[in-house]
């Protein structure tokens, strides 16, 4: 059993725990080309959950035209299922910072943002403390590099990158038009590179393990690790760290409760794989992506209650402000109510399908767009349960 | 320098644009129509309502044309198999949640969402519907403007006019999901927060979410009941945009056929609110002369400088709550609508020999904060309501329609007397500049015994243009012994259109940037010709032609300087006496009322 176990891995909370910032020192005095190779030849994508490649990113903003320019950490873990940037934000806020700081000397900005999930104001304290001594380092070091936490209000939707950099400016959070993208125009329409908390902790990684070390976790497509919110029905739930691309039945091997029925990856934007197509699915960008989340449920649950659950999560925290997804999850909701409840016919589950679809081409931003992912997973893999 | 040309294809048709135009734009250059709803051409692109969506070729996302610049080698449907869909979708969710009892609404057959859901047949109700679940409110608290939720479609359009264009934001984005709605602060009623009753708001709204109040049956009683004489005046911004809500082309001078009209439907007399905004010049003109002496002569530190015009009740509202410690440097004059108000119930009803009380004054204007004016109770200086009805010119239209008149085929006809003769320099009024030009052209005659230095009388320096501050100073020489003191004096003017340049030009005056004599502001882009009571669509385009139209019609007038207006003259020798006097004062000034910011 124990040699089945899939590989632990200690990048994030591990070992190299940058007491004197020293992995930071050392990357501050390398030219902007060599970190950027490194980051490319690493294979780092963003740990959001929509894998970004990190470095074409980073060279976006850096090429940008403009002087003023910012580092953004999206803190603002708010999808269900995920706990991991807290965690992260707990024990090594320095390697967040530190990553920030590459960020910000590799695109020339002086400025850098940590936006703060609402929900984890709790953690202000401490991670102000930290960011004492990471100023005093870096004055030391001879950066100018300052960062600055922000603190959301507890709006889903401001962790979508635009939403967040309206929620910074002090306006209403909701998503802007693309193009523009944040390299040219983020925070203050400036060019703005905006990373999640572990992506910056893998920069710093791979700083200090160079490209081809790192490279050796995961696979192809997904290189590295991941650090997973294991929730659900699983007697070990909590954090652990992961080589991205594992198959799904080995995962459910290891963390289920042995009456696993399906696995929500990557939380309730993202999708259910149902027990039977566990063998042939694999946890990465060219698999299933996640941002982290991973909810276990055993035979126990109704999917149709996970399914109502989730929809009611998104009608409340749409923005509101496009048709698709304002209405669009209003309509799922109370529609798989009237199915269920048998005023509408089991053909109208059909109907909503294609609405779902509609809303993946048409909704403004990620929030109203991958709502589809949870709903047409569930239906067409549970729709039986939606009906009876 | 040029702008960089774009190729693409639109439809299976190449086009070239310049960079940075939208999908939108390039498609509407080949004449290929993509609807939209939250889309306006005055306003800051949202891309929300999501009805414009487009396929790009290889992408599997449709893009929101309005929002999206083209890009080289794009190739787009605007009419594939999936954009139907998503665009049929996208309008089923949207009545899903609305009110859409159409045969109900103010707004019927003049509605954006009911001409889309006409084309896309959506008879089916594909969705559920969701409104009886919606605790929908209506705010029909105020005298202009009413608010009802459940007719709102969300697209923002209003909250953008609103910040965009006027800086007032009254209205704004509340809640999320939903429950997102468009609001006020702390969902307080129109009536109690900052908005300016401008209406501009109304003249973009899509549906029958932010409507006029109509007094159209109020009317119709007033024009039934024998025992009511009724007076009806028109603004000088009617008679050039009326026509296009009776379908004509914008730009129209229709003042003959109007006058006809109201003559049909049967007002008893049927007269010209220029008539007191000629008045309204002779007033104010003294006033300015009146406060520049006492500024340069008297040395009185009292007195407000600049003074700014008072005929645009946004304005005053949007000063009495945003710049209240400005407020004395307003003109005491009411404006036209009000002077005529308050003569109706005196002056007229003497000469006419007619009980006030028979009585009901009614005008037609481009304007819903005039609904709100008639309704300020300092606006009862007759000893009665010297306005009682407001209507704008859309509703002016929708009597029309109801009587069957046959507008374009109506003859020409001319104001009644008297109150019924003005000036080209009133005309202007309803264009942003157009008091200003009036003013100069009474005030420099009056000072000098000459016509303003200009050709024509056409003081072009002044006639503002919209999204711009317009500065002009004119030199005073030669004057007449009397003015002396206005020797060599240079007349510091600026004329801004459109609450949101107002904002910068008080600004300016209260930070000391800036040193004017006299200000114009118009509360609306263009000036009431652009106003929140006029036709809808109103827009950048249909502006300027109907700018052209009212500056067409002043220089077919006989008489252009407002106080050559003869009947002005007799006005002022059987009953006012002279301007800024004892009865002018008593009937044609008012005050001002601080409001607070919120």
């Amino acid at each position: 059993m124990s040699e089945s176990k899939l590989k632990r891995v200690d990048l994030i909370f591990g070992e190299y725990s940058d007491i004197k910032y020293k992995v930071l020192a050392d990357t501050l005095i390398r030219s902007n080309e060599d970190i950027l190779k490194d980051i490319l030849d690493s294979g780092l994508r963003g740990r959001g959950g929509a894998g970004f490649p990190t470095s074409i990113k980073w060279r976006l903003t850096a090429e940008a035209p403009g002087n003023e320019k910012y580092v953004v950490c999206n803190a603002d873990e708010g999808e269900p299922g995920t706990f991991k940037d807290k965690e992260i934000l707990t024990r090594v806020p320095r390697k967040v910072f530190s990553g920030m700081a590459i960020c910000g000397k590799v695109i020339g900005a002086k400025k850098g943002y940590l936006y703060l999930r609402g929900e984890y104001r709790f953690l202000l304290p401490d991670l102000n403390k930290e960011l004492e001594t990471f100023h005093e380092f870096a004055k030391e070091l001879g950066t100018d590099f300052n960062i600055e936490i922000c603190l959301g209000s507890g709006a889903y939707i401001c962790g979508e990158e635009s939403a967040l950099f309206e929620s910074m400016e002090g306006g209403r959070g909701e998503p802007r038009n693309k193009p523009p993208y944040p390299t040219t125009s983020g925070f203050l329409k400036k060019p703005t590179v905006i990373n999640n908390v572990e992506t910056f902790v893998n920069v710093l990684m791979i700083m200090r393990l160079g490209a081809d070390q790192y490279k050796k976790l995961g696979t192809t497509d997904s290189r590295g690790s991941k650090v997973f919110s294991v929730s659900g029905d699983t007697p070990i739930p909590g954090i652990y760290e992961l080589e991205l691309g594992m198959p799904l039945d080995r995962f459910v091997d290891e963390f289920g409760d042995g009456d696993t029925k399906a696995v929500q990856v990557g939380g309730a934007s993202g999708f259910c794989v149902p027990r039977k197509k566990f063998k042939n699915t694999v946890i990465g960008f060219e698999g299933v992506p996640t941002g982290g989340s991973m909810m276990i449920f055993n035979s126990s649950r109704s999917m149709y209650n996970v399914l109502h659950n989730y929809l009611e999560f998104f009608e409340e925290e749409s923005c509101g402000q496009c048709t698709p997804c304002r209405v669009g999850c209003q309509q799922l909701l109370k529609g798989i109510i009237a199915v269920k409840k048998g005023e509408k016919k089991t053909g109208y589950l059909d109907q909503l399908m294609k609405l779902s679809e509609s809303m993946k081409i048409t909704a403004k931003c990620g929030l109203g767009q991958s709502v589809a992912n949870s709903f047409s997973s569930i239906v067409n893999n549970f729709r039986e349960e939606m009906i009876y | 320098m040029a702008k960089k040309k774009i190729n693409l294809v639109i439809d299976g048709i190449n086009v070239s644009v310049e960079e940075g135009t939208t999908i939108l734009q390039a498609a509407r250059k080949l004449s290929i129509h993509i609807p939209t709803l939250c889309y306006h051409d005055d306003l800051c692109v949202a891309g929300n309502c999501r009805v414009c969506v487009v396929e790009q070729e290889k992408v599997k996302s449709l893009f929101a044309s309005c929002a999206t610049p083209v890009s080289e080698a794009m190739v787009i449907f605007t009419n594939s198999m999936k954009v139907r869909l998503a665009r049929k979708h996208v309008v089923e969710l949207l009545l899903s949640e609305h009110n859409a009892d159409c045969t109900k609404c103010y707004k019927n057959g003049n509605c954006e969402l009911q001409v889309l859901a006409s084309q896309m047949l959506t008879g089916d109700h594909m969705f559920l519907d969701l409104v009886p679940d919606k605790k929908y409110s209506i705010d029909t608290f105020n005298t202009a403007i009413i608010k009802d939720d459940s007719r709102c479609i969300r697209c923002q359009r209003c909250v953008r006019t609103c910040e965009e264009l006027q800086s007032v934001s009254a209205l704004g984005v509340a809640y999320k999901g939903d429950k997102m709605k468009i609001s006020t602060f702390f969902e307080n009623s129109l009536l109690e927060v900052v908005c300016t009753n401008c209406g501009q708001c109304v003249n973009r709204c899509p549906t029958g979410a932010l409507i006029e109040r109509n007094y159209i049956d109020q009317v119709w009683d007033a024009i039934y009941d024998p025992n009511k004489h009724v007076v009806v005046q028109t603004a000088p911004a009617v008679r050039i945009a009326l026509g296009e809500a009776l379908g004509m082309a914008p730009g129209k001078i229709v003042t003959g056929k109007m006058v006809a009209a109201l003559k049909r439907l049967g007002f008893n007399s049927v007269l010209d609110t220029d008539f007191t905004a000629d008045l309204t010049i002779v007033e104010e003109g003294h006033e300015l002369l009146s406060r520049l002496k006492k500024a340069l002569v008297d040395k009185d530190p009292k007195v407000a400088l600049p003074m700014a015009t008072s005929c645009s009740p946004g304005w005053i509202k949007f000063i009495e709550h945003t710049f209240p410690e400005y407020l004395p440097n307003l003109s005491t004059c009411k404006s036209p609508q009000q002077m005529f108000g308050a003569l109706v119930k005196t002056y007229y009803a003497q000469k006419r020999k007619l009980n006030s009380r028979n009585i009901v004054s009614v005008s037609i204007m481009p304007c819903t904060a005039k609904k709100f004016e008639a309704n300020r109770p300092e606006m009862r200086s007759s000893g009665y309501k010297d306005v009682d009805f407001v209507l704008t010119t859309r509703e002016l239209g929708i009597m029309i329609k109801q009587a069957g008149l046959d507008f374009e085929a109506l003859p020409e006809e001319r104001f009644d007397s008297i109150m019924g003769t003005s000036t080209g320099a009133a005309v202007i009024f309803g264009s942003t500049g157009g008091v200003m030009e009036a003013a100069l052209r009474t005030v420099y005659e009056l000072v000098t015994g000459r016509d303003v230095p200009f050709d024509g009388l056409n003081i072009t320096p002044v006639r503002g243009t919209e999204g711009e501050v317009r500065e002009a100073s004119i030199k005073i020489d030669k004057v007449k012994p009397e003015w002396k003191f206005l020797e060599g004096v240079e007349l510091k003017c600026v004329v801004a259109n459109g609450l949101a340049h107002a904002k910068t030009v008080m600004q300016n005056v209260k930070e000391g940037k800036v040193n004017y004599h006299f200000i114009e502001i118009m509360a609306c882009p263009g000036g009431c010709l652009g106003g929140g009571g006029q036709p809808i669509p109103t827009n950048q385009e249909i502006r300027s032609k109907r700018k052209t139209a009212i500056y067409e019609e002043d220089m077919g007038m006989p008489i252009r300087k407002s106080h050559e207006n003869p009947e002005i003259a007799q006005l002022y020798k059987d009953f006012l006496l002279e301007p800024l006097g004892h009865k002018s004062h008593e009937l044609l000034h008012t005050h001002y009322t601080p409001r607070k910011r919120y």
